[in-house]
């Protein structure tokens, strides 16, 4: 997998389904492009909401907005994919269910990029770093994660 | 989760009166109508029905835009091609598994919807990927305009295109938290094999040996290609009945004890609180909460195998051995043979040969060994209990993920 894939790369651009847009989920697909992850979060008891809904299942308030998080995670499981699912998408790359700190179940499938598939590992911690994809109805930022070893010296995106 | 019994097990008023099946292979290129109404006819017939008894049709996932192969026949076009008398007919994919197209047809039986239940599972992806490519298991592969939505949108953009890489992370944390291995996750595969060569339809059917499983190559790890089912067309159909009506007849019919169709919890393939048990957990959970038979009573378990890790986590969640002890319960295969029939501490596991090495029949293959082995008519792969009696208490489950549901079942 080119984890540094971006709208000008052309023809060697892995295929990867895209997401469907909407004014729901707009937040968390194109929050990259300003280099935030963003999640949608209820106003009165402040629950993160993942996936999107239009309700707090906590409270059941109806004023949720998105707002960033912190983007550091850990892996809660993994997978290496071997199969060639995609065009040009090509195996090995690592799959991961990342578990997100700012609430117990708050967590999403990602890849995790910028290292050896087999370096992946268990609560690794990791953080977001975003892959802007070219679609022809506009692009999308995806939040993969890559290994937060090197914590201090840049910012994630 | 209820503590005490309901006042009704209302599903013990449905009863299983016939089964059948259609050719089952690879690429066999019949029209999917044609192998439903080979099925239907079948199990009218094995039911001691006519056409005319028939007033319900229910089947999953119906005639619906799904990938090539997974859908092709719905209700209207049975009831019109037998020119059925419906007064009831189910059919859709929004179910606890693929078995829910039973349940629903238990339900309508015992409220007195229907008297005659046609259940059927009509699949062509042996044929449809053979022309089409792989596009049924990578949901939405074929590029172009598709855009993924609801569930999807969040797995396909990051290449996890196949439930195959969505349970292998399910299968991965178990491996880390209960120190499962691939060398006893392979029995699931030995086993199914082995059976296999015993039903005259089974797709695979040489002799699979630990080396083939350990030495083949890697789809998601761990799941190895023996981990997963092989595409396959075929089309199983079932009658449901009311219980009174099958009263008296020459084959007594089998009995549905309980059924489990609970969704708990968050329903999704990444979002579930416990990625090591799935719904599957809260679905068996219901049906035993609904009678006083418990795990030691059950003879044969027909369990869902579209990744041998998910018969695993059916093994564990309907109490055969503890979460967490799936794999040692299964390591060298002894606790799941045939031979298991019966026995305590053991039960025959997939005796037709699951969809591992059988096909992919969609969970109805399950359901129609069950009956088979409990009406003691499984020809040649036929268990025996320790006494030489035929099975008793059977189980067909189907289902991984969000989806789930399974059927106690007695002679
Ligand atoms: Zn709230």
């Amino acid at each position: 997998m080119n984890a540094d894939a971006t709208a000008d790369a052309g023809d060697e651009t892995p295929f990867r389904v895209m997401p469907a847009v909407t004014v729901d989920n707009e937040h968390f697909w194109r929050g990259g492009a300003e280099g935030e992850l963003r999640i949608l979060r209820c106003a009165r008891c402040a629950y993160w909401i993942h996936p999107p809904a239009p309700i707090c299942p906590e409270c059941l308030g109806r004023d949720v907005s998105p707002e960033a998080v912190s983007g550091e995670a850990t892996v809660l499981s993994y997978t290496v994919n071997h199969q060639l699912w995609y065009p040009n998408l090509d195996p090995p790359y690592a799959v991961a269910i990342v578990q997100l700190p700012e609430q117990a179940d708050l967590r999403l499938t990602t890849n995790i990029v910028n290292c050896e598939p087999s370096e992946v590992d268990f609560d690794m911690t990791v953080k977001v770093t975003f892959l802007e994809y070219p679609d022809s109805r506009g692009n999308v930022w995806l939040p993969m994660f890559e290994p937060a070893g090197e914590k201090d010296e840049g910012p994630g995106s | 989760m209820n503590a005490t019994p309901p006042p009704e097990v209302g599903e013990r008023r449905a009863v299983i009166t016939g089964v059948g099946q259609s050719n089952v292979g690879r690429r066999i290129y019949e029209d999917p109508l044609a192998m439903t109404i080979d099925a239907t006819l079948e199990a009218v017939e094995h039911a001691g029905l006519s056409l005319a008894d028939i007033d319900g049709i229910s089947t999953y996932p119906g005639n619906m835009n799904t990938p090539p192969g997974f859908s092709g026949v719905g209700v209207v076009e049975l009831q019109d091609a037998l020119r059925l008398e419906l007064d009831w007919f189910s059919g859709g994919l929004e179910l606890p598994g693929q078995l829910g197209a039973v349940a629903n047809a238990v339900a309508a039986v015992s409220t007195g919807l229907a008297n005659n239940v046609v259940c059927f599972r009509t699949v062509w992806e042996a044929s449809a990927q053979g022309d089409k490519g792989r596009a049924s298991v990578t949901m939405g592969g074929g590029g172009g305009t598709y855009r993924a939505q609801g569930f999807l949108q969040w797995t396909l953009p990051f290449g996890a295109a196949s439930a195959a890489n969505w349970i292998a992370m399910m299968a991965n944390l178990h491996f880390h938290n209960h120190g499962t291995t691939r060398e006893q996750l392979a029995w699931i595969a030995l086993n199914a094999r082995r059976n296999a060569q015993l039903n005259p339809k089974a797709i695979y059917t040489d002799e699979m040996t630990l080396d083939d499983y350990m030495s083949v190559r890697m789809i998601s790890e761990p799941l190895c290609l023996y981990d997963c089912d092989v595409p396959a067309d075929g089309s199983t159909a079932i009658v449901v009945s009311r219980a009174e009506s099958a009263e008296g007849r020459s084959r007594a019919p089998v009995r549905i004890e309980a059924v489990g169709t609970a969704l708990r919890g968050r329903p999704s393939w990444d979002q579930f609180d416990d990625l090591t048990t799935m719904a599957l957990r809260d679905a068996s959970a219901m049906m035993w909460e609904r009678t006083d038979l418990t795990p030691g009573d059950v003879d044969v378990a027909e369990l869902y195998d579209g990744f041998s890790f998910i018969t695993l986590a059916w093994l564990e969640a309907l109490g055969f051995c503890a979460h967490g002890e799936g794999g040692q319960f299964i390591d060298g295969g002894e606790r799941i043979a045939r031979e298991a029939c019966g026995s305590s501490g053991g039960v025959a596991l997939n005796t037709h040969g699951g969809q591992l090495s059988a096909g992919r029949l969609h969970g109805f293959g399950f359901l129609h060994e069950a009956c088979l082995q409990l009406w003691g008519e499984a020809g040649e792969r036929q268990c025996r209990r320790p006494d030489g009696g035929t099975p008793e208490v059977g189980i067909a489950a189907a289902g991984g993920g969000p989806l789930a549901s399974s059927f106690l079942l007695t002679s």
